[in-house]
């Protein structure tokens, strides 16, 4: 188990350095980073020769990629082209900030998700099966900046009407956001809309999962064994239902928490929050390769590890999975 | 005779599909005792299955729907019981071993507990120790070697003839009155099937049950049944003891059966196959639907146009055929064809 | 694990089970009283009858028509200002339908050359995609070999890193532009899917025993992948094209919000969304309309993409 855990995460390694070290040269041919330096009406010419010389921004791309790759475990993920400050620090900030939202979102999205399929799968056909099968195809259409901004002008129109300002439209926290308790109030508060905009598709795709599946195990031969045995529905489902249903949509789940970081960049834009997101962008914009390639090393790493424990649960739950 | 234990009455259950409305059992009725093995044979489609099915309630409405009969077990109509009554009696007074032990076991859970599931349900006051020793002894009762060890394995660790063998000790576990098999040994290696179709003996010989035994297989009957069922196309169309089955059938198709496949009690030497194939349920054959392929009816006006009622000929003995006094020369005649003696001396066995 | 255990897209998921019917009546389902339908004349009736299908295509066909032809179809020029209408909430006078932006360009009219682009980079998405998936997911498949460890790895880098960072990257190196430069760097990161799909059916085919004959029969690698193995993707294939479709149009929506969309002046329905946005607050009409478009075409394609899967699968009975 240990070692097929360490062999998954070893074959990250190669693919990480491969995708990076053409990101990287992706970047550096697209743009020039001191851009933003030459801009500054206070920035001699000299100084910016000073910072080419230094960082040697005209020698080849892979040789700067292996400048990189030796800072990234001394330095920090090495330093911002414009400034002299280490990336690691800000990246582990937005990171912070992203993984709340992002696993919040996953969380509320496959509860509901769950709970939505099979209440549709055991009301096959019902009027609720279709209105639910009909809402997780529209949210399936929808693109998730889209519905963040219906959810503002709706909140806000809610604001107009009733002057009562029931959630925060911006950012994580109040300007005075508190201490303790307070303080995660009044981040809750600031994570509502974002997470529901970020669930949406989640729980519209996962939901048909769980509906799918749960109706193929609910005609299955040993829910029939279960049912002559003179169980109770409600044990049915707990005990001989669920868990098989559960096994497709936890993989499919796990799966897809590198989408959700896709759509988590759309959200931090919308509801402007200090996130992964709105890094990466920035930093794209800036052209500056290395926190680029930092962002997208951290990333796989992140969601690898997320694979890794989609498989082993996997493994927990159904007993004919074995790992060698 | 003693009063029968299950008796299936006038029953009909049908299908709602795309295509129309399928009668899969139409007005089969027959009778269960204790003790005793009644085989049901037929081909798939035949309606043997969906009969037991609904028994217990396990038809899935909709499609399915039961449109008329009863089924009466000790005198108590199941048809009529609301649904928790009926649990009560799934798994407890009816038990049921399905066809293929492969998908009928839940994957996720452990052999043991799904069967100690069985027991505790109907006896909620037994605690999880004393289910576990229940089952192991019953596990033990069925041939399954280190049943406590084996307890704790999954499906996926029981070869098939293992996990059917957990499929009996689960039906036996709470000596039902009623334990039908749907094609028990189908599924498994013919070098299997003896010794399953052996524990089935034993565990009916330990609770006494009345049996029901479907399958399509002669040999089965021959070597399980005391009296025999024969359904074709949602009817019953002969039932008799297995002796007067096997030497007198009173059945075209019956004798069509017996006469389409080498058998090792009776020498054939040439084998008579049924003609055609089995007839689309959504539009059956006019009169009797085993016209098209019989030889016996061939070219005759009432076997078109009239549905045969069963006949009682007396002595539990009973035949769909309009001319069931010719088959003695039916008989004979298939005797001549594959150079076989039907009604020999010698037990069928 | 291995990777059989990773999901499909969800429409292409597990099949819901056929109904107790089909059990019951197992064995007489293929008796000869019931007449032989050949897999086209199957396809279409199932197609057919399939009314939300039929009708999400009538949708999208009057949808494409009217944005292909949009210089004639709508009312105003896409660009046109008229100071005196600005601001306009949607009404019917004066075919503002959609209502008007600040400098009283008629969103009506926007919306319908925004379809256009979104359909044109929709559809070079998709075809680039499909000929991608299938060249290297047959190729995988039938030869395994480099092609096959090529597929894996993309398939590993799509799997780790979000597909839209990606995009990002790319986006920013080869610029925006033209419909066709952003439709055709989308597809090179949504091709994998198919390809990967293409690839398990060649695989659970190339032992099948008609290849086999055909290979006996001496016939080349190239006659045996096109006459006797793509016919039997043809299903796969064409949904996963659905899905693409719908897909690359949300994508495009996403870039061009972000600021790395089609150029502009071009209208894209996504710029036009992104555009409304300052003033959405106020004229929700904006944001609102073109939305509203690009859901009801997305939600056409899929609702499309669902009814071609269920008459393309064999093993669903029809219901």
């Amino acid at each position: 188990m240990l070692s097929y855990a360490l062999r998954r995460l070893l074959i990250t390694i190669p693919v990480v350095l491969l995708s990076t070290f053409l990101v990287f040269g992706a970047v550096t041919a697209s743009g020039d980073p001191l851009q933003d330096l030459r801009q500054q009406p206070n920035i001699t010419q000299e100084r910016i020769d000073n910072v080419r010389e230094t960082r040697g921004l005209d020698d080849p791309f892979p040789v700067q990629y292996w400048r990189w790759l030796e800072q990234v475990p001394t330095n920090g993920f090495g330093e911002y082209m414009i400034s002299p400050r280490q990336i690691l620090p800000d990246l582990q900030r937005v990171i912070g900030n992203t993984l709340q939202l992002v696993i919040a979102a996953e969380v509320f999205a496959f509860i509901t998700a769950v709970a939505l399929g099979v209440a549709s799968a055991k009301r096959q056909y019902s009027i609720f099966d279709y209105t639910t099968t009909t809402i997780s195809f529209v949210g399936f259409a929808m693109p998730t900046f889209w519905f963040a901004l219906l959810l503002q002008v709706t909140v806000v129109q809610i604001f107009e009407l009733t002057g009562v300002r029931i959630l925060p439209l911006a950012n994580l926290s109040s300007a005075n956001p508190g201490t303790g308790l307070a303080w995660l109030w009044d981040r809750a508060l600031h994570l509502v809309l974002p997470v529901i905009t970020l669930s949406i598709v989640s729980i519209a795709a996962y939901s048909r999962y769980m509906r799918a599946s749960m109706l193929e195990v609910i005609n299955s031969d040993y829910v029939r064994t279960a049912r002559a045995k003179g169980l109770s529905e409600g044990v049915i489902t707990r005990r001989h239902a669920m868990r098989n249903a559960l096994i497709p949509t936890i993989t499919v789940a796990a799966l897809s928490f590198g989408g959700l970081l896709s759509g988590a960049i759309v959200v931090e834009v919308v509801f402007g929050l200090d996130g992964m997101g709105q890094y990466f962008l920035n930093q794209l914009q800036r052209r500056d390769p290395y926190p680029i390639v930092a962002w997208l090393s951290v990333v796989a790493v992140v969601v690898m590890v997320f694979n890794l424990v989609a498989d082993l649960l996997y493994g927990y739950l159904d007993p004919r999975i074995r790992y060698d | 005779m003693s009063d029968p234990l299950l008796s299936i009455r006038g029953l009909v259950t049908q299908f709602d599909t795309p295509d129309g409305t399928v009668r899969a059992v139409d007005g089969v009725s027959y009778d269960v005792h204790p003790g005793e093995t009644v085989g049901v044979v037929g081909e798939s489609g035949s309606g043997k299955s969906v009969t037991v099915m609904t028994v217990l309630g396990l038809v899935p409405q909709p499609p399915g729907r039961v449109e008329s009969g009863e089924i009466l077990l000790e005198g108590r109509d199941l048809l009529e019981l609301p649904i928790e009554e009926l649990r009560k009696i799934r798994g407890k007074d009816v038990a049921m071993i399905f066809q293929d032990p492969m998908t009928s076991l839940n994957p996720v859970l452990t052999v043991g507990l799904q069967i100690a599931e069985a027991v505790q349900t109907h006896d909620p006051s037994m605690s999880d120790d004393q289910a576990r020793e229940k089952v192991v002894e019953l596990l033990e009762l069925v041939g399954v070697p280190n049943a406590s060890d084996r307890y704790d394995q999954y499906p996926h660790e029981y070869s098939g003839g293992m996990r059917q063998r957990g499929m009996i000790a689960m039906a036996m576990a709470n000596r039902p009155k009623v334990l039908i098999a749907d094609e028990p040994t189908t599924a498994l290696d013919v070098t299997i099937q003896a010794q399953v179709l052996e524990v089935l003996k034993t565990a009916q010989e330990e609770t006494n049950a009345g049996t029901i035994l479907i399958t399509h297989d002669l040999g089965v009957i021959a070597e399980m049944a005391d009296r025999v069922v024969v359904m074709y196309a949602g009817r019953v169309v002969e039932t008799g003891t297995v002796e007067e089955i096997f030497h007198t059938p009173r059945h075209p198709y019956t004798l069509g059966l017996l006469s389409s496949l080498p058998r090792p009690d009776v020498d054939l030497d040439r084998l008579e196959p049924i003609r055609g194939q089995p007839p689309s349920m959504i539009s059956l054959p006019s009169g009797c639907a085993f016209h098209p392929r019989c030889k016996l009816g061939e070219g005759r006006e009432r076997c078109r146009t009239e549905t045969p009622p069963l006949y009682d000929l007396g002595g539990g003995v009973s035949s769909a055929c309009h001319f069931h006094d010719e088959m003695t020369d039916e008989v004979a005649r298939v005797e001549e064809v594959t150079g076989a003696t039907f009604d020999a001396e010698d037990d069928a066995t | 694990m291995t990777d059989q255990s990773r999901p499909t897209d969800p429409a292409l998921g597990p099949q819901s089970p056929s109904n107790g019917a089909d059990e019951a009546i197992d064995g007489y389902s293929d008796g000869t009283a019931v007449k032989a339908r050949s897999q086209w004349q199957m396809f279409r009736t199932k197609f057919f009858r399939h009314k939300l299908a039929m009708s999400s295509l009538l949708y999208l066909i009057i949808v494409t028509v009217a944005a292909f032809n949009a210089a004639t179809i709508a009312p105003y020029a896409y660009d046109e200002i008229n100071v005196a209408m600005a601001s306009t909430g949607p009404t019917f006078e004066e075919w503002h339908l959609f209502g008007t932006d600040q400098l009283g360009r008629d969103y009506f009219s926007r919306v319908i050359y925004g379809t256009r682009t979104s359909l044109q980079v929709a559809a070079v998405v998709a075809v680039v995609s499909t000929v991608l998936g299938v060249v290297v997911g047959s190729i995988a498949g039938f030869y395994r070999g480099w092609a096959d460890a090529l597929l894996m790895r993309v398939t590993d880098i799509v799997i780790i890193f979000p597909l839209l960072a990606v995009l990002l990257v790319a986006a920013a190196l080869f610029g925006q532009g033209r419909p066709i430069r952003i439709g055709i760097i989308a597809a090179l990161f949504l091709w994998p899917s198919l390809a990967r799909i293409v690839r398990g059916v060649f695989l659970s085919m190339r032992e099948k025993e008609f290849v086999q004959a055909a290979r006996a029969c001496g016939a080349r690698d190239l006659r045996i992948i096109v006459r006797h193995m793509l016919p039997n993707t043809v299903g796969p294939i064409v949904v996963n094209m659905s899905l693409v479709l719908g897909l690359a149009i949300i994508l495009e929506a996403t870039l061009a919000f972000l600021g790395l969309g089609v150029n502009p002046p071009t209208p894209a329905l996504g710029r036009l969304i992104d555009e409304g946005r300052s003033a959405m607050q106020t004229q929700w009409w904006l944001v609102v309309m073109p939305g509203l478009a690009l859901v009801s075409i997305v939600l056409a394609i899929n609702f499309v993409g669902d009814g071609l899967r269920d008459a393309l699968d064999p093993t669903q009975q029809e219901s």
